[in-house]
């Protein structure tokens, strides 16, 4: 079976302008030589720090962002050549939410205003059955026809993702780009959205291509994860083998920086040192050999290309099988917590029940 | 955990702030109670708009007025009554006995002067060094916190810097005059994992040397429980649950908290789906008469609907409000 999407070599460089004449002074090595493949109904996470170019790979897929080089297939149709036309006609089968969907969302339009237009604009709905399609998209996102004349300020965050995950959906798409659509909302809100979005993935099989910074929020959504870091992939693997055995020095720091909600485990001690380097000016050799603590003379001089080490691909000079797997545990039913919370759920159960909807 | 026997460097009593006029008034922060001690930190955690900066603000006496306005409480600091105390002293507290950490430096550090002056202002008003002494201070600070090439940076301009780095400079800022509580409203918010753990060592570092108190307000459980010695849960202005921090995470009463510890993804523990609590935080001129969190609880009666649940220690500095905790034979 062939992917969904194929990624290969994708690089987008920007250039660096200064001075009256705007004259380009360097570039930006924003995401170089890229290529993973996305399966349907699966979800790729990209994960990596501030900068590490996850946003401009995930508005590159959709041409948002014009790659400076690359290849990119979607059910085997070539993306980078597509005519403008065309590009809008592929649009109706890969989709892009965001961060702050209220950015996106036209603030004179109704709900009902913002599903329409993709449903008519790639011939989803008809005049005669619109209403009855926006109902659909909405019900899918846990939003009601009440909500459909309303507009995006008057939504609260957790609200106005789901108007535009409605959005996105409107024309069934096979894969969606998620950039950082939890980042900005509260854990109880994240937690509807998470849900939400994994619903949908079981019900209409979508693929997602889902950039965060949070390794917690991967870890639980994710099916394989590719890590990067200044512009680069530098580990891929199925997300229990990456969570288990993290191959590369920068994944181990990445989930070792992460704080776990359990006094019980200990303080975090920081992994690495230093800041993130330029993007204009990457170090040598391996990019992160400034702050690896195994970096050795060979890092500095040489850059690891990405090595296939069981299901995982890796670009480490020094990776190795792993010998030790980090254990995780399932949730302790025996818990104050576990058992608290299995009588809220028991006691919303019953209110369903009582109070008719 | 028991409470330190010695009197709090800071604590705060029924503490109400309220924004707007007339009819449009609403309570942001309503009837907030908790102490900091030396050498501890206090967090306080919770969601969007629940009042955390607010209170912080408050303590600083930094609330816009109008639109804000203190409707009640007392705070006092190592016996001050910080309500009363006149403009000038408060001045003087704030930056030297007190210290501020923001989530973005950017809008606390002024973008015209060089890291380096803004510190050696503050040391030549509040600790009244010689410019040149100051100088040496800056950068010996520069160094405490970790930046790389100290005696350079302090000339650096702010937006010269990284987010961590600027970071850095606000913590030495805050530190510069020794003080006794320093505040930091979600310092590490806007950066990125490797930073965040670097800054947070950072700061229990300088705690375990210095004696600071620490008030962290935050919204990251994972960061209450790595840093925090007790935690105040707060909900839509209110404190819901108060503890020490393993008490709250091994017992946790008040649903809010126990639907916030299970709606947070874990990255050690398996979960086919995160819990969520329903419903979204009610708006804050929302008129509530009883528990503010009744409109999201499945255990809510008619009692909660109506009368608000006063804060009840159910164990030793273990504190919370709600009707029905300890909820396990709870029946709506
Ligand atoms: N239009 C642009 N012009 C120049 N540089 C850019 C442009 N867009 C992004 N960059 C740079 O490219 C690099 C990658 O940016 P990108 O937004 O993809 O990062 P990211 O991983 O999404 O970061 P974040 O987590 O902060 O969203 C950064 O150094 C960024 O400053
Ligand atoms: N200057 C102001 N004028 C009017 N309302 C305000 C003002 N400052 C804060 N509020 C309101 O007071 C409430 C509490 O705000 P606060 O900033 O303390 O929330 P927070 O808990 O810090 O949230 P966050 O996690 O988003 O920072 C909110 O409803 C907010 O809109
Ligand atoms: S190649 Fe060298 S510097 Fe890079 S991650 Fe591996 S050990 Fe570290
Ligand atoms: S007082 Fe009632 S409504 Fe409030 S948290 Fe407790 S059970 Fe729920
Ligand atoms: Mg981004
Ligand atoms: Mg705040």
């Amino acid at each position: 079976m062939s992917a969904l999407l194929e990624v290969e070599g994708l690089t987008k460089h920007f250039p660096v302008r200064r001075g009256l004449l705007r004259r380009v002074v360097g570039t930006v090595q924003a995401v170089t030589d890229v290529s993973f493949t996305v399966n349907a109904g699966e979800t790729l996470a990209i994960v990596g720090e501030s900068g590490c170019g996850k946003s401009t790979t995930g508005r590159a897929l959709l041409r948002l962002i014009e790659p400076t080089s690359g290849t990119m297939r979607l059910d085997g149709t070539d993306l980078m050549t597509l005519s403008r036309a065309d590009l809008r006609q592929m649009r109706k089968r890969m989709q892009i939410i965001f961060q702050d969907p209220y950015g996106s969302l036209n603030p004179r339009m109704t709900v009902r205003e913002v599903l329409s237009e993709p449903l008519l604009l790639h011939g989803v709905a008809t005049q005669a059955n619109l209403q009855a399609k926006v109902a659909e998209v909405l019900g899918l996102c846990g939003l009601s026809s009440f909500h459909a004349e309303r507009y995006p300020h008057e939504f609260s965050g957790g609200q106005r993702q789901r108007v535009g995950i409605a959005r996105a959906l409107a024309t069934r798409p096979r894969l969606i780009v998620c950039d950082e659509p939890v980042s900005a909302l509260d854990v109880s809100v994240q937690a509807q959205i998470v849900n939400l979005l994994q619903d949908i993935q079981k019900q209409l099989g979508v693929a997602y291509v889902f950039i965060s910074h949070d390794l917690a929020v991967v870890r639980h959504i994710a099916t394989r994860v590719a890590v990067m870091y200044l512009g680069r992939m530098v580990e891929e693997a199925p997300s229990a083998e990456l969570f288990a055995a993290p191959l590369h020095p920068y994944t181990r720091s990445l989930i070792a920086a992460a704080p776990r909600p359990d006094p019980s485990a200990g303080r975090v001690h920081a992994s690495v040192e230093g800041d993130l380097p330029s993007a204009m000016n990457p170090p040598t050799g391996c990019a992160f050999h400034p702050r690896c603590p195994l970096a050795v003379d060979r890092c500095r001089a040489e850059r690891p290309e990405l090595r296939t080490i069981g299901d995982t691909r890796v670009a480490c000079h020094l990776a190795e099988p792993a010998t030790m797997r980090a254990q995780t545990r399932p949730l302790d039913a025996n818990t104050p917590l576990a058992r608290r919370l299995a009588v809220l759920a028991a006691a919303r159960t019953r209110n369903k029940e009582t109070t008719p909807a | 955990m028991m409470t330190p026997a010695d009197p709090p460097i800071l604590s705060v009593e029924d503490l109400r702030v309220e924004f707007g006029v007339d009819r449009n008034v609403f309570r942001a922060v309503d009837g907030v109670s908790f102490s900091v001690h030396r050498g501890r930190t206090l967090g306080i955690v919770g969601e969007s708009g629940c009042g955390k900066s607010v209170t912080s603000l408050a303590i600083m006496r930094l609330v816009s007025a109008p639109p804000g306005r203190y409707a009640g409480g007392r705070i006092t600091f190592d016996g001050q009554d910080l309500l009363t105390l006149p403009d000038a002293q408060m001045r003087a507290l704030r930056g030297g006995r007190m210290g501020m950490i923001f989530q973005e430096p950017m809008t606390s550090l002024n973008p015209v002067y060089t890291c380096g002056a803004q510190i050696i202002e503050s040391l030549k008003v509040h600790a009244n060094l010689s410019a040149q002494a100051a100088r040496e201070r800056a950068i010996e600070l520069f160094d405490l916190v970790g930046l790389p090439s100290p005696s350079k940076r302090v000339d650096d301009y702010p937006h010269q810097l990284s987010g961590g780095q600027r970071q850095r400079v606000m913590i030495a800022l805050a530190l510069a005059n020794d003080p006794d509580l320093l505040i930091a409203d979600e310092p590490t918010t806007a950066l990125d994992v490797t930073i965040q753990a670097q800054i947070l060592e950072l700061m229990k570092d300088l705690q375990d040397r210095t004696g600071t108190a620490i008030l962290l307000i935050t919204h990251d459980l994972g960061v209450v429980a790595e840093t925090c010695d007790e935690v105040v849960v707060m909900y839509a202005g209110t404190v819901v649950e108060q503890a020490p921090t393993a008490a709250l995470f091994a017992d946790p009463q008040h649903p809010y908290t126990i639907g916030l510890m299970a709606a947070v993804p874990r990255i050690d523990v398996d979960a086919d789906r995160l819990a969520t609590i329903e419903g979204s935080v009610p708006p804050p001129w929302a008129v509530l008469k009883g528990c503010r969190f009744a409109s999201r609880c499945p255990l809510a009666d008619d009692r909660c609907k109506t009368q608000p649940p006063p804060l009840r220690a159910i164990a030793d500095a273990h504190r919370v409000a709600c009707w029905h905790a300890p909820i396990e034979g709870a029946r709506p």
